[in-house]
């Protein structure tokens, strides 16, 4: 199963500004200084090289989009955040303009996991078949009010695509064009679904927009079963463990701690940060990252856990 | 998990001992919550961690140092941290619970910040 994350920012969108990129530039022609870069290739491996992650790439600012990859003709995604909208380039790309088949996993339908739809392109490819699937009653119902004047020009009935809202039950693995989909409820306002996904010997969990109380013990054994021996845990790790139980407590995120402790519990194999925080730049996320590795060091009594932080464009093979 | 209690003046200093996570959290909260429920502790100017015995905390053990925290607020005292680990610092720096307690390198300092009764008492023993 390959995994490709589209969007990986939480809330709401961001992007570099002229002036990271200036600095960037500057940073790199002063490392760069002396050195005899002279060709593509000889520049192109020096960055790789000699720059830290937070340098040659970013994380990127789109919000929440995750395509994973079964070995399927069908598409699947969970969530349609702006990042859905270089996903639906893919997806006509990939197809060659020919209607796909595009299975959509909902977590839930705040703004930032449905902007992108309006943006999607095969949703305007007559033949194209959108199932969206979710456990919340309002799914349908935010679709079309995002997509109501005066929010938006093009009316949701006026989309090509044959679209359709599959309420899945939660708590029960339901077969989804072959793939076992297990949604789990999450805390968080106006409840979120949490979902594991299993095909071919492998699982993989998506869990966003989830808070964890500590002092839940039924919430937390909850967790540890759905993310019982996980492939990845794609986990939204928002804020820090001390900010999530004190200032932030109540606005429905979590910690890479909370995340690292989780998957140590459940003995899950690798852990993907997500819904970063549009407040932290890239030079943020990958201390945030060194940090979580490190503690996920200290804790790991004699069970690893891949520790990794998600970008946008980020593919992995489980 | 042992929880070692001792009175300096008008300071309560609580140690703990070995690790405190999921399993042992709660009966450790339950503990914490007698000693600060206790008529004289109340009245007490602050409460000291003192973390020197303390092996490892996870998040749920960390959760019950704040717990404590907002206990003794509510009775006008407070709560600091002192000589933990190098291993207890990692994780409370990496949680960023340093933002939230305050710590002290040793239980004198800790003391030293609270009550100078409590410091000449810490001496005397």
């Amino acid at each position: 199963m390959r995994v490709r994350f589209w969007g990986t920012r939480g809330s709401i969108p961001v992007s570099l500004t002229w002036r990271d990129v200036r600095d960037r530039l500057v940073e790199a022609l002063v490392a760069g200084s002396g050195q005899q870069l002279d060709t593509m290739e000889k520049a192109n491996a020096f960055v790789e090289q000699r720059f830290p992650f937070s340098l040659r790439r970013t994380y990127g600012g789109h919000s929440a989009c995750v395509e994973f990859e079964p070995g399927s003709k069908e598409y699947f995604v969970c969530d349609m955040g702006s990042g859905a909208r270089a996903f639906g380039e893919h997806v006509l790309a990939h197809n060659a303009g020919q209607p796909a088949v595009v299975n959509v996993f909902m977590s839930h339908v705040h703004w930032d996991h449905i902007m992108g739809f309006p943006f999607f392109g095969p949703a305007y490819l007559a033949g194209t078949r959108i199932r969206i699937h979710g456990c919340l009653d309002v799914l349908e119902h935010a679709f079309r009010l995002q997509q109501s004047p005066p929010c938006f020009p093009v009316p949701f009935d006026h989309l090509a695509a044959n679209i359709e809202f599959i309420r899945l039950p939660p708590g029960q693995t339901t077969l989804v064009s072959g793939i076992a989909v297990t949604p789990k409820l999450q805390l968080h306002d106006g409840d979120s679904y949490g979902y594991r996904f299993e095909h071919g010997g492998k699982s993989l969990v998506y869990t966003t927009d989830s808070e964890h109380k500590l002092e839940n013990d039924v919430n937390t054994d909850g967790f540890v079963q759905l993310f019982r021996d996980a492939d990845l845990v794609v986990f939204d790790a928002m804020y820090s463990l001390g900010d999530a139980v004190s200032v932030k407590a109540d606005w429905g995120h979590s910690s890479n701690v909370m995340g690292v402790e989780l998957c140590q519990m459940a003995r899950a194999k690798r852990i993907a940060l997500f819904h970063h925080e549009p407040a932290n730049d890239d030079a943020d996320i990958e201390q945030i990252l060194r940090e979580t590795v490190r503690f996920e060091e200290l804790t790991q009594h004699g069970h690893r856990l891949e520790v990794l932080a998600a970008y946008d464009g980020l593919e992995l093979d489980l | 998990m042992n929880l070692a209690k001792f009175m300096y003046a008008d300071v309560l200093v609580l140690s703990p001992e070995g690790r405190l996570d999921h399993d042992n959290c709660a009966a450790f909260h339950s503990a914490l919550e007698a000693y600060l429920e206790e008529p004289g502790s109340s009245a007490a100017r602050g409460v000291v961690f003192d973390l020197g015995s303390l092996d490892y905390v996870s998040s749920a053990g960390l959760r019950c140092f704040m717990l404590a925290a907002k206990q003794a607020r509510a009775h006008g005292g407070k709560i600091l941290i002192a000589a933990m680990q190098p291993v207890v610092a990692e994780i409370f720096e990496i949680s960023r619970f340093s933002m939230i307690l305050e710590a002290f390198p040793t239980v004198r300092a800790a003391l030293e910040s609270i009550s100078p009764e409590s410091t000449l008492a810490y001496d005397q023993v």
